[in-house]
């Protein structure tokens, strides 16, 4: 589980362990114990209360954040309420923003087949690529097409699906996508086209079923490490006769371990810390709000989703147009998935996170904005 | 060749001589500074580059808590530098802001001023993500307040030393009366005693700055200065020695320079103790605090054993314990205050070299003064108490 950040260059405290001096201790006992010194009263701390401990009356809390600038003047503060990362992150320089991401499905170049039905092709690439998972910090990623996650495919119920690959990284690499298929096109290593060294390509082709919410990843070995340096992705399969319409948004749960000590130090949906604290997921009061939330959390078994204030129905891996569930908080294990549709009845700011709190507290926070006109 | 040359013109030795002699000692200095600029200007033409950054070393070496904030000192040991991109408290993303700024250069250092709400008496995890995403942890054991330098702290720290190193010294120092009664012999042996304190005192104090040392930052080579402070003060008392008594010790400078010695050794001991203060290193128990009396009353019974065949003034007297004693009480302010791993580990190696040079003045003065030699059974029955009553007493304070 993910506990504290370790790393190799934990620092000891300070001053070395005392041997002989270790009296001191016993010196500050004999003189605030025994008032020998008539001091042990006046020594600071003794039952002394932080006073930022009881500053909680001063005000609303200030959230988001305010997002200061890297490297701000000393003695910026936000009251107290300092929960979350320093500075903003440059998604045109990353080349993703998670507030676009959340809305944009690739449906591929489609061609119609007859009977209702389409092919659908889809290219994905392989490449390494530095991404920013916290303002600042630079993650040193396996990308799909150059983000994290890679672009959200999108497909019809018995759509015939053809994805190109193609292994531009610097190890070899496949495809694995969730569904009902052939051995052949399944992306395992050994199978098929198995692993593909770097510079290689391939096809994987297979009918879209069952319809529902799947992922794709890339299946080489080591398979963790592979994962958890990005290499993932969703895969939506409409039902035949479609949804409801609805603002649809795709939330992927996901975690980076930046010292590869087989710990996240780094919790997001969608990839940034924090980031819709500081922008809001704006949807509009009343509407059908449509979540798309898988879980590509590596290294924790579990991750959970909780709205705010609000209820939502549960569609487990999205494979019944029935709802399992109506609830506010939602469990998954590592690559499951699930459907959440929700109507936001009052306006307002409403946060939404994992209710692990530490994940929390770690970047897996943000906000919805709910607003008459949902811009 | 140069020699040979000098000596085969002696007329012409000293003035073209001495400026070929600088040219000879100089010219490859030249080469290096010359090289330097070549590597500067056009790299070391790749062989060294590596394809990735070398890995980062950041050392945090002070937490200070004040009321609802953090203030966490931190040094780049490294080769390049780094840059703090986020702060965790608790495994929690933190606000924070950085000065002078959040790239730290290689040596250089910086403060991280963090407003958390910390509980008293409890222990919190500082965690710093570089941006390249490594981790730097420091853990606060036990919250509290960290000392400021108001005047009930520095009356605190001010007795602290007084209990610790002035009066322990100042009540060794009342044996006088005692050693000058005594004959040769077991002036001997109590300098032999002497010797075998100081030895002790010497490797604790050689001990600790090793300790001290192996938490700086890589770059400092502690161990290397641990070494440059002990030999060089060895070396530089020594020569001291020789300037002030030409013909063998006096007994009076022995007597100063044991001072001197147990003075730095004692003002490093101050800066662990302030410094263990100021880290809530508290472990009850009242009886420690006789025990290190009880040891260090034996520094002052070291300071007036050259003395006994030879007595000072009273005002030497005085003079000898303050400067064996008072470096505690500035030592435990400078500890308290302003904690530094580099002080300590350097006033720790000069004390420690300070000791051993004083060894051995006090072999030479028994050596002048002995008409059988040193190696007496009684000497060494003396040294050997030394070394005992130090380890005894000294396991009354070992936490």
């Amino acid at each position: 589980m993910a506990e504290a950040p370790h790393t190799p260059h934990t620092t000891e405290r300070a001053p070395a362990r005392l041997s002989r001096r270790g009296f001191l201790a016993s010196a500050a006992g004999l003189l605030g114990g025994t008032g020998l010194l008539a001091l042990g009263a006046r020594l600071p701390g003794a039952g002394r209360v932080p006073p930022a401990a009881s500053a909680a009356a001063g005000g609303p809390h200030p959230y988001p954040p305010e997002a200061a600038p890297l490297g701000a003047p000393p003695g910026h503060t936000t009251a107290g309420h300092g929960l979350g990362t320093v500075g903003d992150v440059d998604v045109r320089r990353m080349g993703f923003d998670p507030s676009t991401y959340l809305t944009r499905f690739d449906w591929g170049r489609a061609r119609p087949l007859g009977g209702g039905r389409a092919l659908r092709e889809f290219q994905l690439v392989a490449y390494d690529r530095e991404i920013e998972i916290a303002p600042g910090v630079v993650f040193p990623a396996w990308t799909f097409n150059g983000t994290v996650p890679g672009p959200t495919l999108r497909a019809r119920e018995g759509d015939r699906v053809r994805v190109k690959f193609i292994n531009a990284g610097t190890h070899p690499h496949n495809i694995h996508f969730h569904g009902i298929h052939t051995a052949r096109m399944d992306g395992v290593p050994g199978i098929g086209a198995g692993q593909l060294p770097p510079g290689q390509s391939t096809l994987y082709e297979f009918d879209a079923e069952p319809f529902g919410l799947h992922l794709y990843h890339c299946h080489a070995l080591p398979l963790k490490r592979h994962i958890h340096k990005g290499l993932y992705g969703v895969f939506i399969i409409d039902p035949a006769r479609g949804r409801p319409p609805a603002r649809e948004l795709v939330l992927v749960m996901n975690a980076f371990d930046t010292n590869f000590d087989g710990e996240n130090e780094v919790y997001a949906v969608n990839t940034v810390a924090f980031h819709y604290m500081r922008h809001p997921i704006r949807v509009r009061r009343g509407e059908l709000v449509r979540i798309y939330l898988v879980n590509f959390t590596e290294f924790d078994p579990i991750n959970s989703f909780h709205i705010h204030a609000n209820f939502f129905h549960v569609y487990r891996t999205g494979t019944r147009l029935r709802t399992d569930e109506f609830t506010d908080t939602i469990m998954l294990a590592q690559g499951e998935r699930a459907i959440l549709e929700v109507r936001f009845p009052y306006l307002g700011r409403y946060m939404f996170h994992a209710h692990v709190s530490e994940f929390t507290e770690l970047g897996w926070m943000g906000f919805f904005e709910v607003t008459d006109d949902g811009v | 060749m140069a020699s040979e040359r000098a000596s085969a013109l002696p007329a012409a030795r000293h003035r073209p001589g001495s400026a070929r002699l600088w040219l000879l000692g100089l010219y490859p200095l030249f080469l290096i500074a010359l090289l330097v600029l070549l590597v500067l200007r056009f790299g070391p033409l790749g062989v060294f580059e590596a394809a990735f950054p070398p890995v980062e070393d950041l050392t945090i070496t002070r937490v200070r808590l004040t009321p609802g904030q953090f203030q966490v000192h931190v040094t780049n040991g490294g080769a390049d530098p780094v840059t703090i991109a986020q702060v965790l408290v608790d495994e929690a993303y933190w606000e924070h802001t950085v000065t002078p700024g959040r790239t730290i250069p290689r040596l250089g250092s910086a403060t991280i001023t963090i407003p958390y709400p910390w509980v008293e008496g409890e222990a919190h995890e500082i965690v710093l993500v570089t941006a390249t995403g490594l981790t730097f942890s420091h853990t606060v054991d036990v919250a509290a307040l960290s000392p400021q330098p108001t005047r009930a702290f520095l009356v605190t720290f001010t007795l602290l030393g007084v209990y610790v190193g002035v009066l322990p010294v100042f009540l060794g120092v009342l044996w006088f009366p005692f050693l000058r009664a005594l004959g040769r012999r077991w002036i001997h042996f109590f300098l032999a005693l002497t010797a075998g304190l100081l030895v002790f005192l010497g490797v604790d104090a050689l001990a600790e700055a090793l300790e001290a040392a192996a938490a700086l930052p890589t770059a400092y080579h502690g161990t290397a200065l641990v070494a440059v402070g002990t030999l060089g003060t060895m070396m530089l008392l020594v020569a001291v020695g020789r300037l002030t008594a030409r013909r063998g010790p006096r007994p009076l400078v022995v007597a100063y320079l044991i001072a001197l010695g147990i003075g730095l050794h004692n003002l490093g001991e101050g800066l662990a103790i302030g410094a263990a203060f100021t880290l809530g290193e508290v472990a009850l128990g009242a009886f420690l605090v006789i025990g290190f009396m009880l040891h260090n009353t034996t520094e002052g019974l070291g300071i007036v054993a050259p003395l006994a065949r030879t007595p000072p003034g009273m005002g030497h007297l005085v003079l000898l314990g303050l400067v064996a004693g008072v470096p505690t009480i500035l030592g435990v302010w400078l500890g308290g205050f302003t904690y530094s791993p580099v002080l300590a580990a350097l006033f720790l190696a000069l004390g420690a070299g300070a000791i051993f040079q004083v060894v051995y003045e006090i072999a030479r003065l028994m050596a002048s003064d002995a008409a059988e030699g040193l190696a007496t059974a009684l000497n060494a029955a003396g040294f050997v108490a030394g070394l005992v009553i130090m380890y005894v007493t000294g396991l009354l304070v070992a936490v």
